[in-house]
């Protein structure tokens, strides 16, 4: 955070306060979200997020392995987040490292949250997220994704987990950190949020912040939140309800 | 097609955690109760009979309730016990005792080997989800010959139909013998062609699981597609 000078000739915010991308503070990236793209998953996501592409895959509940991990009273949530060595400009180093197993473990941590794991005895149940393009926030388009996937592998939620982050770039507090951003920028909150009840499952913070700061970032995260949780309803619920109408419209052939 | 709006609205997809009901109704299965309020726990259509508000899921894994019939695949022998995958998260015991044959120590290969299938029913399931499962009760058997594969356990109901009827139509207009497992292997056996067209059949109810009209549609298919024994 900070530690690179910003590149000349960049204003992360201009005069009219747009942002590089051109977006105001409060704006999300466009967000698209497709549940059930992987015919061989019990349940899968993909989600396009401005420039990220993730994809989620859900596996199970099935035989927890190692053996000595599985939990008689309940089920394990095992999240496996990979970036793809062709996710970022540089190759990135394929295999996991130190922050993409933190990753996983903030995101399995977050959705056991939701997940009715004492359905589940001694089970295990994978959720793999793969970084198919980086372009920063990939944790919460991670963790978005992958909470559509689990919903769609049929396995009993409280509710949806939906997560964003929020920034501060140049003394201001903006929304859905892009790269230049998130690289240039003062401070990082993601946030992983439960709308239904309010709860916070996951925030993190890098960079400094005064307390109204974090205040007014976590506010916005929290508001971003319950919009992107629109959206994921949203693909749940289009991925059933378009073939059922294809389906009545076979019914009658003379409609076709 | 105005004639299907007022059904279509009727089912009604639901996601986890959307609200479905106050304190007046009684929770059913795939919902959850938080402050007196029901609240789906599933992605399903939302089902109310008489007092009770439930969601039928429209996919996940297959989970073992006590007196369910399911067709099981035996996949390591012990001396005196088989281990079955029934497509439940862990393969289940199936000790001699619970077999219709009597089996001396250690000979459990003589009767039946790895890859064979059965026709089990399950007799217990307890808080770990450890499953108990049994060959003695009429009809259950180990199943030779025919054909197996898989479909989606939460499409079972619809290929079983309301009270076996759909599967009854499938074995009348096929000639074929059919063992539909709650866990959603099937296993058909006759001849050829007739399994090809069952296996058809089945492979769109499976697709069109939530679909109206879906018993017509398969008598129709079956009807218009003779084998060619006739």
């Amino acid at each position: 955070m900070g530690g690179t000078p910003l590149p000349e000739g960049i204003k992360l915010i201009d005069e009219n306060g747009k942002r590089v991308d051109g977006r105001m503070p409060d704006e999300l990236r466009p967000l698209r979200i497709e549940a059930g793209v992987l015919k061989r998953a019990d349940g899968s996501a993909y989600l396009e997020w401005g420039q990220n592409k993730v994809m989620a895959a859900v596996y199970g509940p099935r035989e927890c392995h190692p053996r000595h991990m599985q939990d008689p009273t309940r089920a394990l949530v095992q999240c496996h987040y990979n970036m793809a060595s062709f996710s970022v400009d540089d190759r990135k180093r394929p295999g996991p490292d130190r922050r993409s197993q933190e990753i996983s473990k903030i995101t399995s941590e977050a959705l056991t949250n939701v997940v009715f794991t004492e359905y589940f005895p001694r089970t295990s149940i994978d959720v793999y997220v793969e970084v198919l393009q980086a372009n920063a926030g990939t944790r919460c388009a991670g963790l978005t994704a992958a909470s559509v996937a689990l919903a769609d592998a049929g396995i009993p939620m409280k509710d949806l987990v939906a997560s964003c982050a929020a920034g501060k770039v140049a003394d201001t507090m903006v929304l859905d950190l892009g790269k230049e951003e998130d690289n240039f920028g003062q401070a990082d909150i993601p946030v992983g949020y439960i709308p239904r009840t309010g709860e916070i499952v996951l925030l993190q913070m890098d960079g400094d912040l005064t307390t109204d700061q974090f205040r007014t970032g976590l506010g916005m995260a929290v508001d971003a939140c319950k919009r992107i949780y629109e959206v994921q309803r949203d693909a749940l619920r289009r991925r059933y309800t378009i073939p059922a109408g294809g389906n009545e419209d076979a019914d009658n052939p003379e409609v076709r | 097609m105005q004639r299907n709006d007022s059904r279509e609205s009727a089912r009604e997809i639901v996601v986890p955690g959307d609200l479905l009901a106050d304190r007046s109704m009684k929770a059913g299965p795939g919902t959850y109760v938080e402050n007196g309020n029901i609240y789906a726990s599933l992605l399903g259509i939302k089902s109310i009979r008489s007092n009770t508000i439930g969601v039928v899921p429209l996919s996940g894994q297959y989970v073992p309730i006590r007196g369910d019939m399911v067709i099981g695949k035996i996949v390591d022998m012990g001396a005196s016990n088989w281990l079955v995958d029934i497509k439940a998260p862990h393969p289940s015991p199936l000790h001699v005792n619970e077999v219709p044959w009597r089996v001396e120590f250690g000979e459990t290969g003589r009767f039946m080997t790895v890859g064979d299938l059965v026709l089990l029913k399950v007799v217990g399931v307890d808080e770990l989800g450890r499953v108990q499962i049994s060959m003695k009760e009429h009809g259950l058997r180990k199943l030779a010959g025919g054909v197996v594969f898989d479909v989606a356990p939460a499409k079972v109901p619809r290929v079983i139909g309301r009270s076996g009827s759909m599967i009854q139509i499938m074995k009348n207009l096929t000639g074929c013998r059919i063992h539909v497992g709650q866990n959603g292997r099937i296993w058909i056996d006759g001849d050829l062609d007739n399994i090809l067209r069952a296996v058809e059949a089945i492979k769109l109810i499976e697709k069109e699981a939530h679909s109206r009209g879906l018993t017509e549609k398969i008598k129709s298919l079956l009807d218009h597609s003779p084998s060619k024994g006739e």
